[in-house]
């Protein structure tokens, strides 16, 4: 165990002994929140203001089960709104046809195929917290791990929803499936559209299946309690609606009862699911890498020029990761300001940790997009330099530049500290490189489509009102889900936040009681929900 | 406690209300605590017990002397299944009930049947983890004796325990009680089925 404190005077501040504001709300000039202090030998500590495990469980499980901030119905009513507009406009698109769309037969995929690589993009990040992450054994992911997943389904719904409109005849959608069907055809198997059918769908289902899975105990927690209240008639509970004698706690135990599998937080059971966490995490590692390369394929693997590119894979990983990451980002620092106590679990060291992956991340995209340019003189192949140089100053030179400016330029502010750890300008970047991230995917399908290799069929694509709409219904849809998710589901994983804690430790005090070294021949795999200890060395 | 016999191991145990005893629990206020009494418990001899943890303590597994999970070879037997079917899937469906040349491949194409493959690898794989992982648990089951406690539901949020079944062979009403007393336990209660 530590013995120094990360920050000598924050913990005399929380311990009352020296005055000024305590962890979370004061900024420290050097260590901030007291988590970013820059010692190798100091661990920060993940969970703020010594907080026990009672409370842990208490400000977590109070999201869901206090009243609902003031802000948080209206924000629901209003995405809500804008989700169920949409979902007009496409009701208006299926019955019409996609000639409502801005797109023609030289531009013949635009805004439609942009917010498909665009939502999945976004749709990465949270299994490469959960997964890679865990696989690195970086226990800061346990405070966002539950939130990026849930945004990740979120996002992939998103996703699929417009190769889904996209298809023109959209009652026929499910011939994208290996279905028998009256004409004894299947799919073709050798095309990447295809190949994007099962990527998307096998994401999709994995990431709800860990998202679900790590929500197992949190699940029994949020029911012990609602089962705990109702035995001891805790008064004053409320009643669900008035004249309905049903209070709210017997529906929350019966839902989150029934979701909870009758979890009893069993040691035989924890080993087990430790062994399942880890290997769904090992399995989603390669699933979360190809899932954006084989929508990479999808240009790729043709012959237009400005798509035919080997660099496509890891450019796009890249950029589904550093595109996640800033939607992250977006959501959870308005959150951490909005829910009380969060930041004790989400501290200045979380974000700037994101920080450093925005800029990484944002390298790499800008390597690619040079690269491009690079090969595309170096290839000595016309076709290809002139789509370069057709996005860089062609029409839709506007596009190119806010897409450098925001990926590339942008993120450069985090090589300075006090940027990195300055929730504002962190939270700025993040809509910035989500704004950057979305233009990537336009300056990608929009350029290279609309001058092809034939000048008499040059054209330009100019969005309609149903295809403005209909991506800001996307908006809508997917933050009324994360608002609905933040008011009626654990916000963090508050078992393994407290198997990071301290005091999870079964040796508090680095004595050996249990006798040897028995880690080195360990039993099972352990997952990083291993509690912040030094090295085994140490004892 | 009155000490009767019952069909099938030959002892059983009922309260003195006449309830059949599922067996006794322990709680403890610490990790290091009940990672303490499980070696104990474990030295003991005892089989059918448990701990219950808010969270998964480490190296929990030594000290209960629980043996490797079966469940990573399920997983991997899971995935296999799930490559070997895609892949018959695509050359049965490509090659084999409607041939059709599509730019020029062979109808067996096996390059391109590679992405499949492995999407429906990892989703069985996937599933295998998780329905297995809950099918070894003996989950989902929304019932259970130690849900009736009031007192065991904080193992969800700060305390820990020790359940020990009374269909233990070692299990006995005043050793078993003592073991888990002497192991530190700040309060011991009869769990009813």
């Amino acid at each position: 165990m530590t013995t120094v404190p990360p920050d000598q005077v924050m913990a005399q501040r929380l311990a009352g002994i020296a005055r000024g504001p305590v962890a979370g709300r004061d900024l420290d000039p050097v260590t901030g929140d007291g988590t970013l202090l820059d010692d190798p030998a100091v661990r920060p500590p993940l969970v703020l203001n010594n907080r026990t495990f009672g409370e842990v469980t208490d400000i977590i499980c109070g999201y869901a089960e206090n009243p609902a901030p003031r802000w948080w119905l209206p924000a629901l009513m209003f995405f809500g709104s804008i989700a169920g507009l949409g979902g007009m406009f496409i009701g208006y698109l299926v019955i019409t046809g996609i000639g409502t769309w801005g797109l023609n037969n030289q531009v013949d995929w635009a805004w439609d195929i942009t917010n498909f690589v665009f939502w999945i993009g976004i749709g990465h990040a949270g299994t490469l917290i959960s997964a890679v992450l865990c696989l690195l054994k970086q226990k800061w992911r346990t405070a966002v791990n539950r939130s990026a997943e849930a945004m990740t389904i979120f996002a992939v719904i998103c996703a699929a929803t417009f190769p889904g409109i996209h298809v023109g005849r959209q009652w026929m959608a499910w011939m994208l499936l290996p279905l028998p069907n009256s004409n004894n055809i299947w799919p073709n198997f050798r095309s990447p559209l295809l190949w994007d059918v099962f990527a998307i769908s096998t994401y999709g289902t994995v990431s709800l299946l860990f998202w679900y899975m790590g929500m197992i105990p949190d699940l029994a927690t949020l029911r012990d309690r609602a089962d705990r209240r109702l035995r001891r008639q805790v008064e004053g509970g409320p009643i669900l609606l008035p004249f309905v004698p049903i209070r709210t706690d017997k529906i929350r135990a019966f839902v989150y009862g029934f979701l909870a599998l009758g979890w009893r937080f069993s040691g035989r059971h924890w080993h087990r699911y430790e062994a399942a966490y880890l290997v769904l995490a090992g399995i989603s590692t390669p699933l979360v890498l190809s899932v954006h390369s084989i929508v990479s394929f999808d240009f790729a693997t043709s012959i237009l020029p400005g798509w035919h590119t080997t660099i496509f894979p890891p450019y796009f990983v890249a950029g589904a990761i550093f595109g996640g990451f800033a939607m992250v980002l977006m959501l959870l620092i308005p959150a951490r300001e909005l829910y009380p106590h969060m930041k004790d679990f989400l501290t200045l060291r979380h974000l700037e940790n994101m920080a450093k992956i925005i800029l990484v991340t944002g390298m790499i995209v800008g390597f690619a997009y040079s690269m491009e340019f690079f090969i595309a003189w170096y290839s000595g192949n016309d076709y290809e330099l002139y789509a370069f140089k057709n996005r860089a100053a062609g029409p839709y030179w506007w596009a190119y530049w806010t897409m450098i400016s925001c990926n590339v330029l942008s993120p450069q502010v985090f090589w300075v500290r006090r940027f990195r750890t300055s929730p504002f300008i962190i939270f700025l970047v993040s809509l910035a490189v989500t704004i950057g991230m979305w233009f990537e995917r336009f300056v990608i399908i929009v350029t290279s489509l609309h001058r092809a290799f034939l000048p008499a069929e040059w054209g330009m694509f100019h969005p309609t009102p149903v295809d403005i709409a209909i991506f800001t219904a996307s908006v809508g849809v997917f933050v009324t889900l994360f608002l609905l998710f933040m008011r009626f589901l654990p916000v963090f994983a508050i078992a393994e936040l407290k198997a990071v804690m301290p005091a999870a430790s079964p040796h508090p005090h680095g004595h050996d009681g249990h006798g040897g070294d028995g880690h080195a021949a360990g039993a099972a795999p352990h997952n990083g929900h291993a509690p912040s200890l030094p090295a085994k060395g140490a004892h | 406690m009155v000490f009767g016999s019952g069909p099938k191991s030959g002892r059983l145990y009922v309260t003195e209300a006449g309830e059949p005893i599922h067996g006794i629990m322990a709680e403890f206020a610490t990790p290091a605590d009940i990672f303490h009494a499980a070696e104990k418990v474990r030295d003991a001899g005892y089989t059918r017990w448990d701990t219950h943890t808010p969270f998964p303590i480490h190296d929990m597994e030594e000290a209960m002397g629980v043996k490797r999970t079966l469940l990573p070879a399920l997983v991997a037997a899971g995935g296999f299944t799930g490559v070997g079917l895609a892949y018959l899937m695509q050359w049965w469906m490509s090659a084999i009930d409607y041939e059709l040349v599509v730019q020029g491949k062979p109808y067996n194409s096996w390059q391109a049947f590679v992405p499949i493959t492995f999407e429906l690898g990892i989703l069985f794989a996937a599933f295998t983890s998780i329905i297995g992982m809950l099918a070894l648990n003996g989950l989902p089951r929304w019932h259970h004796p130690l849900l009736k406690k009031e007192r065991f539901l904080s193992s969800s949020d700060d305390r820990f325990f020790v359940s020990i079944e009374a269909q233990d062979p070692a299990f006995d009403p005043d050793r078993t009680r003592l073991l888990l007393e002497q192991a530190g336990a700040t309060s011991i209660e009869l769990v009813e089925e």
